[in-house]
């Protein structure tokens, strides 16, 4: 350690950056920013993919419309019911898609090498690969959810108390931020497993499919999976049920509920740490 | 700038190995065995500042691995790597302003977008100031003739204009020290010749300390005084480019069309390599002149045509390892 203090030069003030975070928005911004610059390169095709999205996220919930035309509830839930769940789910997986939703394509920079690129700019390689090949494109996804969120909210049920009120937006965040890290965890999971974003894609595109249905419909066993092993129970089940007036499949203290921003924030430090992790093993490839 | 010979080595490297656990199936059977690979074994070099260094060795001896631990992309697995003061590895974000990396398989420019926009790209993310960032890119549009490539999609250029364009965009913050992987592979003469003439514009005015991997022995002998030879993962050879030829015995060919076919020709101080009709082939130390050689010929047979081939950077690199 002592040698390390005497190698550390004193910073001059150019030198000295912001804090990693503010650092890691910066750079985040600047990569989109190109990126939003090369897809309207070729405009046609993004308004075609950007329409296309939206039209396959939306048959999405025709498809539950149908179902409910020949039923009244599903695993005791109404169509409304339903739709707060699904809303809540399409929401926060589309915000968290929109902007972490490019982690999957780690695996193809680790394959082919392209990643040094990224490494050797002066910005958190974290936030380059966040915004990497950012697509406008997935907006559609969040904008479905939001809409069937819209539509679902004064049907389900739910007594719109000031805690349920403010419960609402916080769940879409912790959501969002529970599916983010899951995102940069899978992501990470690649630096060792070449190939690893079908298994990634099955937690987050996965899960945010199962949350959009009530909790009843699932094994005891899945349930508690999703609750306690990758936390995703946490991202609408609980606290949309604790709004619905609903109880948990699982029977769990009341106080669980509201515990999703603590476990939001429990799951981000710890794919962060599995990022680092991943990062210091990257092993680069050829010449 | 000017190079002060007592300065503090710019890089400076210690004992670094680099191990890679690799796996791979056993024949036969599903299991698969792990081994390691020594891809880089224990190397100790000093640069520096303003030389211009060119590391050379066969396909997987290392290079790019040495290159990757001194940019901070790959974390050494033993000994100990400093780059204008800063441990590569661990302080990789704050190593990047002071470095420059050209990859020449490898483009850091964006496909679809003007060639200027990159270079915008850089100017933010480094946070160049605006006067500097003018002064900069106008030397680089003028030295390396980008002038009328700015504004084409980086797509539509050639593999020349590029592997320029990556140059440019790798000296736009005022890098101490550059580093090069290939950065001539796939060009053309031309193209070759625009490069090289560049790095050495640049290391003359700006001071910056370069150190280049290349296959071509011509990049060497143009722009580096120093050649640094690395092989299975060790350094063999650390020194200029004529002790280079004198420890690998590498020698020069005389190529000699005779007016007729003749019989294998004897003459003092080469040594006939083979003969293929009135054509012969012959071998000569690569520090002897060539022409004594070609007046002893000239006075006992009628000569039609000469030339001396240079020897590859490989044979003498092989020949290195074999006598090791």
């Amino acid at each position: 350690m002592a040698e390390a203090a005497a190698q550390a030069e004193p910073r001059t003030p150019a030198e000295r950056t912001p804090g990693t975070l503010a650092e890691s928005v910066r750079a985040y911004r600047l990569v989109v920013g190109m990126w939003m610059r090369s897809t309207t390169v070729y405009r046609a095709s993004f308004v075609m993919t950007a329409a296309g999205n939206f039209a396959a996220t939306a048959l999405d919930f025709v498809t539950i419309m149908l179902m409910f035309s020949h039923i009244h509830a599903l695993g005791g839930f109404t169509l409304s019911e339903v739709a707060f769940l699904y809303g809540t789910a399409s929401t926060s997986f589309g915000l968290a898609d929109l902007l972490m939703g490019s982690m999957d394509r780690l695996g193809e920079r680790v394959r082919d090498g392209t990643l040094d690129t990224l490494m050797l700019r002066p910005a958190p390689v974290l936030a380059q690969v966040a915004a990497d090949r950012f697509a406008l494109r997935r907006l559609g996804r969040l904008v479905q959810g939001l809409l069937v969120l819209g539509w679902s909210l004064p049907r389900a049920g739910v007594d719109w108390t000031p805690v349920n009120l403010a419960l609402l937006p916080l769940t879409l965040l912790v959501g969002a931020a529970i599916f983010g890290a899951v995102f940069v965890a899978g992501g990470a999971f690649q630096f060792w497993a070449g190939d690893a974003a079908q298994l990634q894609n099955s937690v987050t595109y996965g899960g945010a499919t199962l949350l959009q249905y009530p909790p009843a419909l699932f094994s005891r066993e899945l349930v508690r999976g999703v609750t306690f092993v990758v936390p995703l129970a946490f991202v609408n089940w609980l606290p949309a049920l604790h709004m619905m007036g609903r109880p948990d499949p699982l029977g769990l203290p009341g106080w669980v509920d509201f515990a999703g921003a603590p476990v939001a924030a429990a799951c981000c430090a710890l794919s962060w740490l599995v990022w680092r992790a991943g990062v210091r093993s990257y092993r680069s490839t050829g010449s | 700038m000017t190079v002060n010979g007592s300065a503090e080595p710019v890089i400076a490297v210690e004992g670094v190995e680099k191990v890679f656990d690799v796996r791979r199936k056993a024949a036969g059977t599903l299991r698969r065995e792990r081994h390691q690979v020594r891809a880089v074994d224990g190397i100790s070099f000093t640069v520096p500042p303003g030389e211009m260094v060119g590391y050379i060795g066969p396909n997987g001896a290392g290079k790019s691995t040495t290159i990757k631990m001194l940019t901070g992309i790959l974390t050494p697995s033993g000994g100990r790597v400093r780059v204008a003061g800063i441990d590569p590895s661990r302080d990789r974000t704050r190593l990047a302003r002071r470095i420059g990396v050209v990859f020449g398989q490898r483009t850091t420019l964006w496909w679809d977008l003007p060639l200027r926009d990159s270079y915008q790209l850089v100017r933010r993310m480094y946070r160049i100031e605006d006067a500097r960032y003018a002064r900069n890119l106008d030397a680089c549009v003028d030295l390396l003739d980008l002038g009328p490539l700015l504004d084409v999609p980086v797509r539509q250029l050639s593999l020349g204009q590029r592997m320029r364009g990556d140059i440019a965009a790798a000296l736009l913050h005022d890098p101490d020290v550059l580093y090069l992987d290939e950065p001539t592979i796939g060009l053309d003469v031309i193209s070759k010749a625009k490069v090289r003439d560049f790095l050495r514009t640049v290391n003359a005015e700006r001071g910056t300390t370069v150190l280049l991997t290349t296959h071509d022995l011509t990049d060497i002998e143009t722009l580096c005084s120093r050649v640094m030879v690395i092989d299975h993962g060790r350094l063999m050879y650390d020194g200029g480019l004529d002790g280079l030829h004198a420890v690998g015995e590498s020698e020069r060919t005389l190529v000699v069309d005779f007016a007729a076919e003749l019989p294998p020709v004897q003459v003092p101080g080469a040594r006939w390599v083979r003969s293929e009709g009135p054509r012969q082939w012959l071998a000569f130390p690569a520090g002897d002149s060539a022409a004594p050689l070609v007046t002893a010929l000239a006075a006992s047979h009628p000569l039609v045509d000469l030339s001396v081939r240079e020897p590859a950077i490989e044979d003498v690199i092989a020949r290195m390892y074999g006598a090791a």
